[in-house]
């Protein structure tokens, strides 16, 4: 019944569940509610209709363990609330987890801690409220005079809309005040000091004229510009706030803990940070190395891709140095720590990705850099016409009266209004597309790129091994193979596993040697499958990065070949690319054929292999030096530096944790076709914003000269105001109206038809 | 003028309502999911009753 997921439900789940998040961390993660019960916040990125919140909600609403459960399809996000004990058993929150991930679905662990930034936007949509009841009020009662109350009755409607608009003002436009007094203080002026000038000097100014029996009063032009305005504001918030907080809350590669064996042998699970140097640790198969170590016992394979780019898996034992960050495949290990959390190769990533973050510091967003110029010019603009006026008549009111109806018809509502609009419905369109941006101007700096770096393990391609020569194996031996495989979560297994489809179990004693194979003590005799030298005793030469043998006591009966794939799309999506006009290129970590290989597969003629961290960021700072622009998408720890030297960048939501933090757009499907997508939305989002502002200046040329001549009545001034304010928004509403692309159709069963990549 | 004294204190007073409901309703966390609010409308449910 689920139109998203099908045929996942099939899939083998290696027994460890590899990719769930651990007990103890969802355990460390949950909010205490009191009472005995939890809150455990998960993220799923996959939900996208009613028939999935239907599902989940279902399924873990069956658990006896489940209170309350709630899908929240706008964040994609599941909160679950739920009993610490249930019949004296403690509850397993990984379960909730293994639920989701059984119907088909991506669980990750949310990271809390937004609150504070909700607490704003909330704040923000009730000063709308208010302004908005303000508005609309004093509205009618504006249009009662405009039709011709005179004397008393307009009068009294005055005094109304007075009493009506001072709490408005106080409590609406707290914002504009605040952020104008700011910037006043410090000797600066940003968009805010001509709103709040306009905003006050048109209340005051329409009081006295109250008083004074006046015929014009422009309460409801000021309370009307706080409402635009602030529309524009509170979008502008969740621009920055709502997908950010989203990202962060994804999947988290860097553990949050790890079990530790103490010298008495008692194990405590200990968050990441209170882990010291020389203590012992316990890596169970499947978990993540959390600060840097030396094996002590066991023996594994450790995934280093993240770390270094690098596909295939790398075998270790006892006394080997090992980076926090690397996924352990696998045995069982135990390690040393020789580093704290702050010292890691983790922290030294981020100490680079600190010190490439200057370029993007001095990017000044579109509206700031328009804000610069636009209110000095509109100071003036209303103080000469006050001049220009007392020039004229003399009369220190009239001319009063003009300037600020200057003020008011200048305000910067293209400005407040039209690029948060632009940038809100651009990142609605990218979010149903599968892309998630953080902030808006994030979309201007795409729409400048002119050339595009990518990583390849993890980017170009997905970083897992896949089967290329399954038509010269018999069938026979790839059904024993596929049976030793559906043991082991090590990648080339689960690779043999897919290829090879449900595989009959096998009878008889199968146990994996961790940085070997698997091997099986049967009737017939004793199979291996794994490298070469295991399997055929020592007999030829060991490349075991891109080849399995399968063999029968001692003798090969097969030999398997693997090669990493490209990531769906990516073919597409660089030649979508070359057509955009851009430039492309692979930065990546892994050894040099490997890379040459994709990138003539791709079409991408300019590459550099074996690259370090440090070497990323040195190749994207030539770049910019060059005179362009660099669009970096990345995946692993080592490409995140990069990702913030870049002008702007992106990475898949499959990225390690540190990775997503420096993206400015993460997307969330497996299929590359995002890239292109993300930059045609931007491309089109800016060239609104420039509509935008062309359409904001044809206005001010148009009521300028009105307001300066002294014909901007109240009722001239809302018009013309409103009507700005509603083409601008209709103009940015036309980017909707680009219909349902491609990307957007084809996403969601990329998802679904690929295992999506769980473990990085 | 009479009629303005009734009118305008009910005109008032509805619109007031009007935005106490909003505010009510942003307080009780009805716009924390507009997306999923416009799925949940067409779920007929299975007819069991929701537990808890």
């Amino acid at each position: 019944m689920s139109c998203c997921a099908p045929g996942v439900e099939t899939a083998v789940e290696p027994e460890g569940g590899l990719g769930l998040p651990a007990s103890e961390e969802l355990w460390l993660a949950s909010q205490c509610l009191g009472g005995g019960s939890r809150q455990t916040e998960l993220s799923v990125p996959g939900v996208h209709c009613g028939a999935c919140i239907t599902t989940i909600e279902g399924a873990l609403r069956r658990r006896p363990e489940v209170e309350r459960v709630r899908v929240n399809l706008s964040s994609r996000r599941v909160s679950i609330v739920w009993k610490e004990e249930v019949a004296g058993k403690r509850t397993d929150p990984r379960e909730f987890a293994r639920v989701i991930r059984d119907r088909g679905y991506e669980a990750h662990l949310f990271a809390a801690g937004e609150e504070e930034e909700d607490a704003v936007l909330k704040q923000l949509i009730r000063a709308v409220a208010v302004a908005g009841f303000a508005a609309t009020n004093i509205m009618l009662l504006s249009v009662s005079v405009w039709s011709g109350a005179d004397a008393a009755t307009r009068d009294l409607f005055h005094w109304i809309s007075a009493l009506i608009a001072a709490p408005a003002l106080v409590y609406a436009g707290r914002f504009f005040y605040q952020s104008a007094w700011n910037a006043l203080r410090y000797g600066r002026t940003n968009m805010d000091v001509p709103i709040a000038l306009a905003v006050t000097l048109s209340y005051g100014m329409s009081l006295h004229e109250t008083i004074g029996h006046g015929e014009h009063a422009w309460f409801d032009a000021s309370v009307t510009l706080l409402f635009f305005l602030l529309i524009g504001r509170t979008l502008d918030h969740m621009m920055r706030g709502r997908a950010r907080s989203a990202i962060s809350g994804l999947a988290r590669l860097s553990p949050r803990g790890a079990t530790v064996v103490d010298a008495d042998g008692s194990r405590e699970y200990r968050p990441v940070e209170e882990i010291r140097p020389g203590e012992r640790l316990m890596i169970a198969a499947g978990e993540r190395i959390p600060v840097d170590g030396r094996v002590l016992a066991g023996a594994s394979d450790l995934d280093r891709s993240v770390v270094n780019g690098e596909s295939a898996p790398v075998p270790v034992g006892v006394g080997e140095l090992i980076q926090a960050g690397t996924l352990n495949l696998t045995g069982p290990l135990t390690l040393e720590a020789t580093a704290a959390a702050r010292d890691s190769f983790l922290a030294e990533i981020m100490g680079l990705m600190e010190a490439a973050e200057g370029g993007r510091a001095r990017y000044r967003r579109i509206a700031d850099r328009a804000a610069r110029y636009y209110s000095p010019a509109v100071h003036l603009l209303a103080f000469l016409t006050f001049i220009g006026w007392m020039f004229v008549e003399g009369d220190v009111r009239h001319a009063m009266l003009v300037s600020v109806a200057v003020l008011i018809i200048t305000c910067p509502c293209a400005l407040g209004l039209a690029v948060p609009v632009v940038q809100v419905v651009a990142a609605g369109r990218l979010f149903q597309g599968g892309v998630m941006v953080k902030d808006g101007s994030a979309m201007e700096r795409l729409a400048e790129i002119d050339t595009v770096l990518f990583d390849k393990t993890g980017t170009l391609t997905i970083g897992e091994p896949r089967l290329v020569n399954a038509d010269e194996i018999a069938p026979a031996a790839m059904a024993i193979a596929a049976a030793l495989a559906a043991h082991s979560r090590h990648p080339i297994a689960r690779a043999l596993h897919d290829a090879a489809g449900a595989a009959a179990p096998l009878a008889g004693e199968i146990r994996e040697i961790a940085g070997a194979g698997i091997e099986a003590n049967t009737k017939e005799g004793v199979y291996r499958f794994g490298s070469r030298a295991f399997a055929c005793a020592g007999a030829g030469e060991a490349s075991r990065q891109s080849e399995a043998v399968l063999s029968l006591d001692g003798g090969e009966l097969a030999s398997f070949r693997f090669e990493d794939r490209l990531r769906a799309g990516a073919g597409e999506s660089v030649a979508e690319l070359h057509r955009l006009g851009l430039e492309t290129g692979i930065l990546s970590g892994d050894r040099e054929p490997v890379v040459a290989e994709s990138g003539r597969k791709l079409g991408i003629r300019r590459w550099i292999a074996e690259l370090s961290p440090r070497g990323k960021v040195e190749a994207c700072a030539s770049a910019v030096e060059g005179g362009h622009r660099v669009l970096m998408v990345g995946d692993g720890i080592n490409d995140a530096p990069a990702l913030r030297a870049a002008h702007v960048s992106m990475a898949p939501a499959t990225a390690a944790d540190v990775g997503r933090q420096a993206a400015d757009f993460v997307f969330m499907h497996q299929t590359l076709t995002a890239v292109p997508f993300a930059i045609e939305t931007s491309r089109q989002a800016g060239r609104l914003i420039r509509q935008n502002f062309a359409l904001a200046i044809c206005y001010n040329v148009i009521a300028v000269p009105i307001a300066i001549l002294g014909y901007a009545t109240p009722l001239v001034a809302a018009i013309a105001m409103s009507t700005s304010s509603v083409i601008v928004v209709a103009n940015a509403l036309r980017l909707r109206g680009g219909g349902i692309t491609e990307p957007q159709r084809q996403a969601p069963m990329h998802a679904a038809l690929l295992p999506a990549g769980d473990a990085r | 003028m009479n009629t303005l004294v009734y009118l305008i204190p009910i005109a008032l007073f509805l619109g007031g309502l009007g935005l106490a409901a909003f505010l009510w309703a942003l307080k009780s966390g009805q716009y924390e999911d507009l997306d999923g609010a416009s799925w949940r409308v067409l779920d007929d449910g299975d007819g069991r009753p929701e537990k808890g």
